[in-house]
Order: structure tokens, then sequence, then C-alpha cells
């Protein structure tokens, strides 16, 4: 139990990467990877051992997302005048182009920036994108095309239909 | 000599490294008499990069406290029904028994330590710290109201609250890392200071500060009981402090002194 706890919490850091990459703001990141390793926790018995426990809470962290983006709550943090304003950003991601890379990321609905960040960030391959989204290969190929795409006009300002043209 | 032909999701698995050798030179020859798809299969890559360096920086960020004791035992959840009941003694009829929790922690501070005029008053004080352990220490998700990421800010915070510069003493050493802190309620009208600390398996101690004991003497440690939290408290100069924790005396002696000792050396 200590052993698969420690595997658990060795996988915190990713999670809060991917989980920052896919939603932004910092407060919203943890509360879903807090819930994910809440979930994980208590559903270890469902994970068989030997198998990618990466993916499986990957997974977990992927359904609780979708239900959040589908019931979205209202934030409930009371604010004052004494509220702290949120931590400055680190430095190196005040350049623009990381920035604009960064907006440009939001621009993607969620099944295709999720399947780039799998990719990019986690270094997934297809077959593991596609288990851990429960989606079929071809839709995770098709979708990450499309991501690579969009994103790559968003950055190069211009829009996406143009450089569909330039592109067949 | 014939072309292989090459998919779009071929060209996604050369950037990402994921053909064999063989077939990720027969794309390389492919791209090579395309220019345009060269272009476009070296800014993906270049994605890649860039998204890696714009979020990596994540991983070496400490994740609060609250996500890994997100994963305690069953067991560990009777805390919060021990902290609900006692709101509910506070709240109303259980008077009584507080009055008798509050006696007997008076009790065990004239036991453990030597009892002076104030004894009262200053127990009293033990026991708003061992009352604000309890209700806020099971909290997974919302234990503090400022993180110690912002430490800062709580201590400017805190300052402002209280009328007094505190800043948490480091545990580190002792393996307890400070996860926050908020403000509870003092014995008399100010407010006091509540930090919270944690160690790896997810126990957690607060320190409780209060600035309004100026009316009572300086005492030595003393040592005081609510049910399963243990508390050691002390005065030094208006300033009040005790330490809760549902750990054993040993322990929390040698943490009472790391804490004495910080206070201690900083300039007040």
């Amino acid at each position: 139990m200590q052993d698969e706890r420690d595997r658990l919490i060795a996988c915190i850091p990713r999670l809060r990467r991917y989980a920052r990459a896919l939603i932004g703001d910092r407060a919203g990141t943890d509360d879903l990877v807090q819930d994910t390793m809440e979930r994980g926790w208590r559903g270890l018995s469902s994970w068989q051992r030997g198998s990618n426990m990466r993916a499986w809470l990957f997974g977990i962290m992927h359904n609780l997302h979708i239900d959040q983006v589908r019931r979205p709550s209202v934030a409930t943090e009371v604010l004052d005048d004494d509220t702290p304003l949120p931590a400055a950003r680190a430095s190196q991601s005040d350049s623009l182009e990381i920035r604009d890379l960064e907006s440009a990321l939001r621009t993607l609905p969620d099944g295709q920036s999720e399947i780039l960040l799998l990719v990019a960030l986690e270094e997934m391959t297809y077959d593991e994108v596609a288990a851990t989204l429960g989606l079929p290969l071809g839709t995770v190929t098709s979708r990450l095309s499309r991501a690579r795409q969009k994103l790559r006009a968003h950055m190069e300002g211009r829009s996406a239909v143009s450089l569909l043209k330039a592109v067949k | 000599m014939n072309q292989p032909s090459v998919t779009e999701a071929d060209l996604h698995a050369y950037v990402d490294g994921f053909l064999s050798e063989v077939r990720h030179a027969e794309v390389a020859g492919y791209l090579a008499a395309r220019p345009e798809e060269m272009e476009r299969t070296n800014a993906y890559r270049e994605q890649n990069h860039a998204l890696r360096a714009l979020f990596s920086p994540v991983l070496h960020e400490a994740a609060p406290p609250r996500i890994a004791s997100a994963m305690r035992h069953r067991s560990d959840r009777y805390g919060k029904y021990a902290a609900a009941l006692l709101i509910a003694l506070a709240g109303g009829a259980g008077g009584w028994m507080l009055h008798g929790a509050l006696q007997r922690s008076t009790l065990l501070a004239k036991f453990y330590g030597p009892g002076t005029d104030g004894a009262m008053t200053v127990s009293a004080m033990a026991h708003q710290a061992a009352i604000a352990h309890l209700v806020y220490t099971p909290d997974a998700r919302r234990p503090v109201e400022i993180g110690a990421d912002q430490e800062e800010q709580l201590v400017k915070w805190l300052a402002k609250r209280t009328g007094a510069d505190m800043h948490p003493p480091k545990l580190g050493a002792l393996g307890y890392e400070l996860i926050g802190g908020r403000l509870v309620p003092g014995d008399s009208g100010t407010p006091a200071a509540q930090f919270m600390y944690q160690d790896i398996g997810g126990q957690r101690l607060t320190l409780y500060v209060s600035t309004d004991q100026a009316q009572n003497k300086d005492t030595e440690f003393r040592f005081a009981q609510q049910g399963k939290v243990n508390v050691f408290y002390w005065i030094d100069g208006k300033f009040g402090y005790a330490l809760s924790a549902g750990i054993d005396r040993g322990e929390l002696t040698r943490i009472a002194y790391a804490v004495y000792d910080q206070l201690d050396t900083r300039p007040q």
C-alpha cells in the first residue's frame, strides 16, 4: 500500500503540469489534481498492478475535467480587500511569444488541446493517448493534426482557413 | 524509384519520434523533396519544445500539501466528526462539558507546569488553540486562508489584523512544512494567528499565536491535552504560543523547542 501511495505521489508533478497547461489558473489546477488524487487513492483497487499507472491517473483526471467542463460551477471563494493578489507569474513566462503560445492553446477545443498536451508534455504514444482518453486511435491522430495546424496558424498570425488552403 | 506513401499520421509520428529507424529515414526523404511540408513538421516539433519550455517549470514547484493529503486512510476522517462535535458543544447545550474540559486542561497545566495567577487565562489560550486545531486541520481543501506559497502576503496580512509582526518558524528540518495560515478567534477581542504545518505522511500540526497575553506573566513550557490533541504552550511578553498536534508528547516537545529557539533569536 505504501508503495502504491509513493507511486501516486510521484505522479503529482506531472499531473500538475498537464492540468496547468489544460486549465491555466493555479487554484483550479490544484483543485483538479487534488480531486484526481483523492479518487485515485480511493479507487486504487481498480488499478491493475503492473499496468500503466500514469495513463490510469491521467484517465481519472480527464473524466473529472470533463465533468467540470460540462457542469461549470460558480467560484465560491470569498474575495475582499484582504484577499492577496495571485502570486506573480514566473518571469520566464513573461515573454510575448510564450504568452502568445498559452493564449493560442486556449483557442483550441478541449478535445484537441488534451491530445496535443499528452503528446507534447507527457510524450505519450498515440496508443497511450487513445487508451487514456478512451478514444479510437484514428480520432487521436486526426485531432492532433488539427490542433497542431490551428496552433501554428495562430502563432503565425494567419487564419486556419488560409493555412488549410496553403497546405492543400 | 518508388516513393513510399506517407500519411498525415506518419508526419506526426515523425515529429514525435515514434517511427522506426527505417520508416523515419523514408519520411525524411519524403520531406526533403517537399520544403513546405518540411517547414510544417519543423513548426510542429517547435511547438512540442515550446510547450515543454512553457509548462515544465511546474514540475519543480512544490505542490500544495493538500494534494498529497487527499490520500488519507478512512480512519483519518474521524477527526472531522470530533471537530464537528466540539463546535456543537461550543455552540450551545454542551457548555458544561466544555467547561469540564477546560478545567481538566487547567489541571493538567497546573500539574505539568508551575502554577501562576494567570493559569486559568493561560490555559484558556491552550484550549482555544486546541479547538482551532481540531476545526481546521481535518479540512482537506481549505485548511488555511493563505497558502505558504504566498508567505509574504500572509505575514503582512496577519501583521495588519493582529497588530504584531509575526513570522512562521521553519520546521522543515523536523519534517514539517508550512501549509499556510489563517486568522482565528483570540480569547479577548484581538484575533490570533494559526500557522499550519504538515509532514510527508499528512500529519498536521498548528502553531497558534495570540498577541494579547501582556497581562500574563511569562511561563515555561506547559502541556495540556484536549481529546487526542496534545498542546504545548507558553507566554513570552505579550505573545502567547500554543503548538497543537495529535502526536505524542516527546515529538511535540522536540518541535516546541525548535519553535521556541527560532522565536527567541528573531529580533522582535
